[in-house]
């Protein structure tokens, strides 16, 4: 267990030297850093001083081992645009980035498992057939029309909620909030449903077609032939074994969540990490798109990290090797 | 009073190409402490009666006409939620694979509980105590330990024990056994059977045994009802119906069963068994291109020798080689197969018999050790022109008919993979003419060349197999369980095509069976593997009537007893 646990961490770090090594790369890419920093009318000397201060003719790799350096610290220099400090910038975005992602992987998750094992189980149901169908229009649509489409329809049409932006948010100091007010939460309904439906309709098609798997399978029969009760087969028996395949594609989409929230966040307006990364790209703000770069990944292997342990806690087969 | 009484049973499959009647008008009894066998071969309705009894059909099939008297109630008249009363508490059932009938993800106290409590209404220390002593009953050791484990940590015939336990749980009074030892080893299989017949007798369980062998019935069942093609053609006690048949299907299902007690020289041939052999054009192979290397002066006495065979698998990485747990899978094992001999390696799964098998085929590739054939060390190597040669005078059949053909190339193509591939013949109408003439050979028709396998049932995906196998004018056979897939009179034909085939081509075979009956009738000379290694190998007769070594006699005493079976 512990040794597993350790492999994985390593292979994280790897995964992580990978993308830092891209988002390294994007500074020498991108354009010319210093002619994003400054005007046209610069001279040729102030031009020199500021790559001498940023050690932008340095061998390219003592740039790279002074880049990571600073990014294990958690420093990423100075945004171009509005020179603050990258991470600040950061921060300050990530607990609504967070939260959106929060609430629309729980939307996910209970929708999505639940209509899941429902239709899995009454496979033949005019209910299940429509959960289906419609659940055709969560994949084939993309997230920008879906978002539009809910703002038209609740926003404009029937005026229930906001269109856009995050409102009623509590500092709590470390942490700006908004699922402390009523106002919070009607803003971050929208969006979040928008960034969900593609993972919800995911994750129930995943539910659905593992349930029915299983339910084919000897010990469903044997359950029966016990006279268990239907909701003891169901839940106990059958929805714990669809578990292992749908743990792994939840934590793959969680990550997805998180990049698939640029879209959605441009749409509504959410002042999120996504939104910050949009705006960075547009101006070829490269400190910000490699921190936002390295956040991501850093994101994904967490998650991973997480599910793998999962994994090991509902799968004993993983846990005890064979006897 | 009969516990179990069904009187006309049907069930009824609708399907797109109109209604299949998986039972028709069975009627059958089972009383309280009888073991009554259910025998037939696949697709006969045997398991669909066990189902039918349980109310578990698997949709669309449903029970069209007919009474299920169980203890003087019709089960057809219960609604859902009685029917499940019964399952468990009246009726307890055990399956097939216990590889798959538990689930993995709990441990065996967890499912006994649950079972327990569902059907008993115990607290859960009560349940968990009724647990630990079934368990005990089944024949597990240390039980109260064992509550945590899970499936995984136990071996197969330890969870078949886990199976009935949990069947029992609910204290049924009739246990429907579908199959129970199928999926174990035949000492195994020997242990399970007793605890069955055991509890039968203890609690006065009746007990319907559906199973295709016929060596369990001779073994437990006290009466039989034979089942063919989903109606019951003859009931009686075992005795009388496995010594003296009356139905013709009985007769020929029989004499299709091999012998343990007694070597015969062919099967005796089933003609009541449909969708056998086609009654296709025999060529005469002896003077076909295909029969053309059978009398080749330069084949060696020795064909194949195998000297001081090991082979180990890793069991768990590690980066350390002391705490690397190794499986030694084939341990020092040396024999040598004469011309025109069958040398059967013969042992339970995990002896290691399929693992020799696949490094002399070169599938494999052994850690130490040489391979002699026909007078070449074989290195595995195919880029030596010569050593191709050689092995290709090697072919094999495996045991799977399903999964060793492609299912995307004709049998045309699949036949002929092997004469395109050595470039042996310089034409392509002389393959095809070729190939034709081994279909009709092997028994299937020229006619089979343009479909594809899907379209043929297990004993005919062997002989295609097989002509697949004699298509580049092989000299040894590797046979890997080639029947143990198939129904006994399917068996039968097999078997005896094989050995049609061997003395027609003088072919030299290695043939590795679990089944002691099947190596009786068709090998020569046998070896008995266990762990690994061979320790016994002697005359097969000679080791039928007087094994040497303590584990081929513990293997012959467990053999289900024949006696029974009419006398040739």
């Amino acid at each position: 267990m512990f040794s597993f646990i350790l492999r994985r961490l390593l292979q994280s770090v790897l995964v992580m030297a990978a993308v830092s090594a891209l988002s390294f790369s994007l500074f020498n890419f991108v354009g010319d850093p210093v002619n994003n920093m400054v005007g046209q009318e610069a001279s040729p000397e102030d031009r020199q001083n500021i790559r001498d201060a940023l050690g932008l003719d340095d061998p390219i790799l003592v740039q790279y081992v002074r880049f990571l350096g600073n990014a294990v610290q958690g420093d990423f220099g100075l945004s171009y645009r509005s020179k603050q400090d990258v991470s600040d910038m950061i921060l300050e975005r990530l607990p609504a980035t967070l939260e959106l992602v929060a609430v629309s992987a729980v939307i996910a998750l209970v929708i999505g498992v639940v209509a899941g094992v429902y239709t899995g189980i009454r496979r033949d149901s005019w209910l299940s057939r429509s959960i289906l169908s419609v659940s055709l229009v969560g994949v084939s649509l993309p997230t920008f029309i879906i978002g539009i489409g809910l703002i038209y329809l609740f926003a404009v049409y029937l005026r229930l909620l906001p269109s856009s932006g995050r409102a009623g948010v509590t500092d709590l100091g470390f942490w700006r909030t908004s699922f402390l007010t009523v106002d919070g939460w009607r803003a971050i309904i929208l969006p979040a449903l928008t960034l969900s439906l593609f993972q919800t309709t995911m994750i129930l098609r995943l539910v659905r077609s593992e349930m029915l798997e299983v339910m084919r399978t000897d010990y469903i029969k044997f359950a029966r032939a016990r006279g268990l009760s239907d909701r003891a087969i169901n839940f106990t028996h059958a929805l714990r074994n669809t578990l292992v395949p749908v743990v792994t594609i939840i934590g793959l989409n969680i990550g997805g969540l998180i990049a698939f929230s640029i879209i959605t966040e441009t749409v509504f307006q959410w002042p999120g990490t996504g939104l910050l990364f949009i705006q960075a790209v547009e101006f070829a703000d490269v400190p910000v798109m490699a921190a936002y770069l390295m956040f991501v990944a850093l994101m994904f292997v967490i998650v991973n990290l997480i599910v793998d342990i999962l994994y090991v806690s509902i799968d004993p087969r993983i846990r005890i090797g064979s006897s | 009073m009969d516990l179990l009484d069904i009187k006309n049973l049907d069930v009824v499959f609708p399907t797109r190409r109109g209604t299949v009647h998986a039972a028709q008008g069975v009627s059958l009894t089972v009383a309280p402490g009888e073991v009554l066998g259910l025998v037939g071969e696949s697709g006969a309705g045997k398991s669909t009666i066990g189902n039918a009894i349980m109310d578990l059909l698997e949709p669309p099939g449903y029970v069209g006409a007919g009474e299920i008297v169980f203890q003087g109630t019709d089960l057809r008249t219960l609604d859902a939620d009685q029917m499940r009363r019964v399952r468990g508490r009246k009726i307890g059932m055990i399956f097939q694979d216990p590889q798959t009938s538990l689930n993995p993800l709990l441990t065996i106290g967890e499912q006994l509980i649950e079972s327990i409590r569902n059907s008993l209404d115990m607290t859960e220390a009560d349940a968990k105590q009724r647990a630990i002593q079934m368990l005990g009953d089944v024949g597990i050791t240390e039980a109260e330990a064992r509550l945590k484990s899970y499936p995984h940590q136990f071996s197969g015939g330890m969870r078949q024990r886990v199976v009935i336990a949990l069947a029992l749980s609910g204290d049924p009074d009739l246990i429907i056994a579908d199959e129970p030892t199928t999926a174990l080893d035949v000492s195994i299989q020997k242990q399970i059977l007793d605890l069955i017949k055991r509890l039968c007798r203890e609690r006065q369980l009746g007990v319907i045994l559906v199973t295709h062998d016929i060596g369990v019935i001779a073994e437990i069942a006290d009466r039989v009802c034979v089942m063919y093609r989903g109606r019951v053609v003859e009931t009686g006690q075992t005795a009388q119906v496995l010594g003296a048949p009356n139905h013709e299907y009985t007769k020929s299902l029989i004499a299709a069963v091999p012998r343990a007690d007694m070597r015969l020289e062919r099967f005796a041939s089933v003609d009541y068994i449909e969708g056998g052999e086609a009654a296709g054009r025999k060529i005469d192979i002896r003077t076909h291109w295909l029969g053309a290397a059978r009398a080749d002066a330069t084949e060696p006495e020795e064909t194949l020798t195998v000297e001081n065979l090991n082979l180990s698998f890793v069991l768990e990485k590690s980066f350390f080689k002391s705490k690397r747990r190794m499986l030694k899978a084939v341990d020092n094992v040396s024999f040598s197969i004469r011309q025109g001999e069958t040398f059967g390696l013969v042992g339970e799964s995990g002896s290691g018999k399929s693992t020799v098998a696949r490094i002399v085929a070169g599938l494999y590739k052994q850690d130490s050790g040489t391979v002699r054939l026909l007078g070449r060390d074989v290195k595995g190597s195919w880029s030596d022109p010569a050593e191709r040669d050689v092995r290709r005078r090697l072919q094999m059949i495996f045991q799977d008919p399903f999964s060793s053909l492609n299912a995307r190339l004709t049998v045309m193509d699949i036949v002929a993979e092997p004469i395109r591939f050595h470039k042996l013949t310089s034409s392509e109408a002389e393959t095809k003419q070729i190939v034709q003439d081994l279909l009709d050979h092997v028994g299937l028709g020229a006619q089979a060349a343009i479909r594809y396998p899907h379209e043929f049932s297990g004993g005919q995906r062997q002989r295609i197999s097989i002509a697949r196998a004699l298509a580049s004018r092989p000299r040894v056979l590797i046979c890997d369980e080639p029947t143990s897939a198939l129904d006994v009179s399917i068996q039968a034909q097999i078997l005896n095509l094989l050995k049609d085939l061997q003395a027609e081509l003088n072919l030299t075979m290695l043939f590795i069976s679990h089944d002691l009956p099947v190596i009786r009738q068709m090998c020569d000379r046998v070896a008995v593997m266990k762990q690994g290694q061979i320790v016994e190998l002697t005359e097969t007769e000679a080791l039928f009537d007087a094994p040497t070594h303590a584990y081929s006699q513990s293997l012959i005493a467990q053999m289900p007893r024949m006696d029974l079976l009419e006398p040739v």
